[in-house]
């Protein structure tokens, strides 16, 4: 399905803002990321990282200070929105209050200048498609918020572009909604075969839906990969804080090979770790390690860690062991309650902790 | 009846008297300064005209209304239409018509560009708007001949750059009554048409342009509909007073470029005749009556077209 093939690129990318009498501030930052056809690709990252500065690029609502943006090879980006094969759902939906379902539907379509018969039967297929056929001829403002979303989706896939940008499509939807329409656009972006972009802040929403994830922070995109990569593998220490929970071990960096390597920790205790890409330099390093990576042991012997329990938090399916270690660095260790015993381990307890064979990552930094 | 029945009844009657009571200032002010003066035109259009202006009161006749479509032929007493009103009736619809027209050309990118600006600066721009307000309008329409007359700084200017080798004759023409009022009611269009757009949700547009719609279709598929109540107001505020507009056109006109406010004028002064002043008063307010609901009738209807 994912093929190797680009269908959207950032190439060197920036965005400078003028402000009157204030110095210039660089939005982005010398951005390049290559989309590929067919996938569902995620801008991930904090409010105010410029993710949908980012995506405004590429819809051509905004031109960028510098670089490219290239279309299937084409640089398109100082094409005016309207000359680009690219259609976006607005995180306000922006649908036309002075229209119908229909007409905001067959809006793109009309522009194109495509004759009426073909508008009618798209502007059917897309109701059709996000169920919504019994709301042909409502008012925007006389459906649900959940409604205008799918209207919003219907309206932007009706001219079938070659990419959609989705701008926190599913912020204003509450949890349930939330969750159908994470599984509806999948299932859309399955069936039209179309070359997805969503932003989003929201981690579990990201790691859940994409194809591959770019994690953006302040106009800069740190770490690409899929959600497999972003989330076992982070190569900054923004990737590693702002996705999950891990633990950040202090260390030195030993030999290695091939993306591993022996890191000598502050415990004394040495692990293997992976090593990101172009990361050679010896010396001091960051390692963090999931929570749910780590398990407590009662041998301290064989373990990489020895502290003192300090609180046992219970989540109905997992367990949190907060873990006091000694040299006074605070470890969080994560357990299926399923995998341990009721009651084994209590608050104040001495206990080790073992890490799981290739889980442990160093950071760039 | 029913003694409990009693004290309902007195209790609405008391509640319908303190509504009546809080009401009748609002009540007494119309009566006094909308209805009156309105009923005492209306009356003086049927009574006999005095011999040195006013009227006779109360003695009745229809030559006040008579007067307003006929005339008498002061040598020969034979009757013709007065079609001398009816180029003044004329004149007044069109000019009030493009001056509308003109201030909408105007106002409508102006008050884009307001609604367009950041927030704190918009209050900035529109003060800047108001500001013509200030001055007496006298004053206003001479800074506008002294422009545009022959000697005036437009005709000079276009001379020295041998553009021209005669002056262009603006004064006393229907451009200069046109040009006139339009400035001078221009913030009656550009208010109501801001106060619409500053409502509206510009991402709209941004939505527009992604949907392939180019600059011109933006602003006819999306912008003019959504901000058309301003426009149907502005239209209305310039409208209006443009139809019934007399300094502007007494000067910047002359004794060619007679409007219906100036012929109104002419029978409570010199013409003498009081009823077909006021004869005229009232045709001018239907004249508008007529207009404005013509006018809102076909707006409204084309608005829900839109769906």
């Amino acid at each position: 399905m994912v093929n190797g093939k680009a269908a959207i690129e950032a190439v060197g990318v920036s965005k400078v803002f003028q402000s009157a009498g204030q110095d210039s501030m660089k939005a982005l930052d010398n951005v390049s990321v290559a989309i590929r056809e067919n996938e569902f690709f995620t801008l991930l990252g904090p409010s105010g990282c410029r993710k949908t500065k980012l995506m405004r690029l590429i819809a051509g609502i905004d031109f960028p200070t510098e670089g490219e943006i290239l279309l299937y090879g084409e640089n398109i980006a100082s094409l005016p929105p309207y000359k680009r094969p690219v259609n976006t759902v607005f995180q306000s939906y922006a649908l036309f209050p002075h229209m119908t379902v229909a007409q905001n539907i067959g809006f793109g379509l009309e522009m194109l200048g495509r004759p009426k018969g073909e508008i009618e039967a798209r502007v059917s297929e897309m109701l059709k498609l996000v169920q919504m056929e019994s709301m042909r001829n409502r008012k925007t403002s006389q459906i649900s918020g959940g409604q205008q979303q799918r209207v919003a989706l219907a309206r932007a896939l009706a001219p079938k572009p070659k990419v959609l940008l989705l701008d926190e499509p599913l912020s204003a939807l509450d949890y349930k909604l939330r969750k159908e329409m994470q599984i509806e656009l999948k299932r859309l972006q399955l069936e039209t075969g179309i070359t997805f972009i969503f932003v989003t802040h929201d981690q579990e929403e990201a790691l859940t839906m994409s194809d591959r994830i770019a994690v953006m922070s302040k106009g800069r995109i740190l770490q690409v990969g899929s959600p497999h990569d972003i989330y076992d593998h982070p190569s900054e220490r923004f990737v590693a804080d702002f996705i999950g929970e891990t633990n950040f071990l202090e260390g030195s960096l030993q030999s290695g090979t091939k993306g591993k390597a022996r890191v000598k920790l502050a415990s004394g205790a040495t692990i293997e770790a992976t090593v990101p890409e172009g990361l050679k330099s010896k010396g001091k390093v960051t390692v963090v390690v999931r929570p749910e990576h780590a398990a407590l042991a009662k041998q301290l012997k064989s373990s990489v860690f020895k502290g003192e329990l300090e609180h046992v938090v219970y989540f109905g399916t997992d367990t949190h062991f907060h873990v006091k270690l000694n040299g006074g660095d605070r470890f969080t260790v994560r357990q299926q309650n399923a995998s341990v015993a009721r009651d084994a381990f209590k608050a104040g307890d001495k206990v080790g902790i073992v890490i799981a064979k290739g889980t442990a990552q160093v950071l760039r930094d | 009846m029913s003694a409990a029945q009693d004290v309902i009844d007195r209790e609405i009657k008391r509640d319908i008297r303190t509504r009546w009571l809080l009401t009748s200032p609002a009540l007494v002010i119309i009566a006094l300064a909308a209805i009156g003066p309105l009923f005492v035109v209306l009356l003086y259009s049927f009574m006999v005209k005095g011999d040195y202006g006013d009227v006779k009161y109360w003695q009745f006749s229809g030559a006040g209304w008579f007067d307003v479509f006929f005339e008498r032929d002061l040598f020969d007493d034979t009757l013709s239409f007065a079609d001398g009103h009816l180029l003044v009736l004329w004149r007044s619809i069109k000019l009030a018509f493009l001056t509308t027209i003109l201030a909408l050309l105007l106002g409508f990118p102006t008050a884009y560009f307001i609604a367009t600006r950041e927030e704190h600066r918009r209050d900035l721009w529109l003060f800047l708007i108001t500001i013509p307000f200030w001055t007496n309008l006298l004053i206003r329409t001479f800074a506008i001949q002294e422009l545009i007359r022959n000697e005036g700084l437009v005709n000079n200017f276009l001379l020295m750059l041998g553009v021209i080798d005669q002056p262009i004759q603006m004064m006393f023409t229907d451009f200069a009554v046109m040009l006139g009022m339009a400035y001078v009611y221009l913030p009656l269009m550009v208010l109501p048409v801001y106060s619409s757009m500053e409502k509206m949700d510009f991402r709209l547009v941004e939505a527009g342009y992604d949907l392939y719609a180019g600059r011109f279709q933006v602003l006819r598929k999306i912008i003019l509909p959504l901000v058309k109540p301003g426009i149907i107001a502005g239209s209305i505020l310039v409208f209006i007073p443009a139809l019934g507009a007399y300094v502007t056109p007494r000067m910047l006109g002359g004794g060619k470029v007679l409007m219906l406010g100036n012929l109104i004028d002419l029978q409570f002064d010199m013409g003498r005749n009081w009823p077909l002043g006021a004869a005229l008063s009232i045709t001018l307010m239907l004249i508008v009556l007529v207009a404005l609901l013509v006018y809102v009738r076909n707006a409204t209807r084309t608005g829900a077209g839109h769906g």
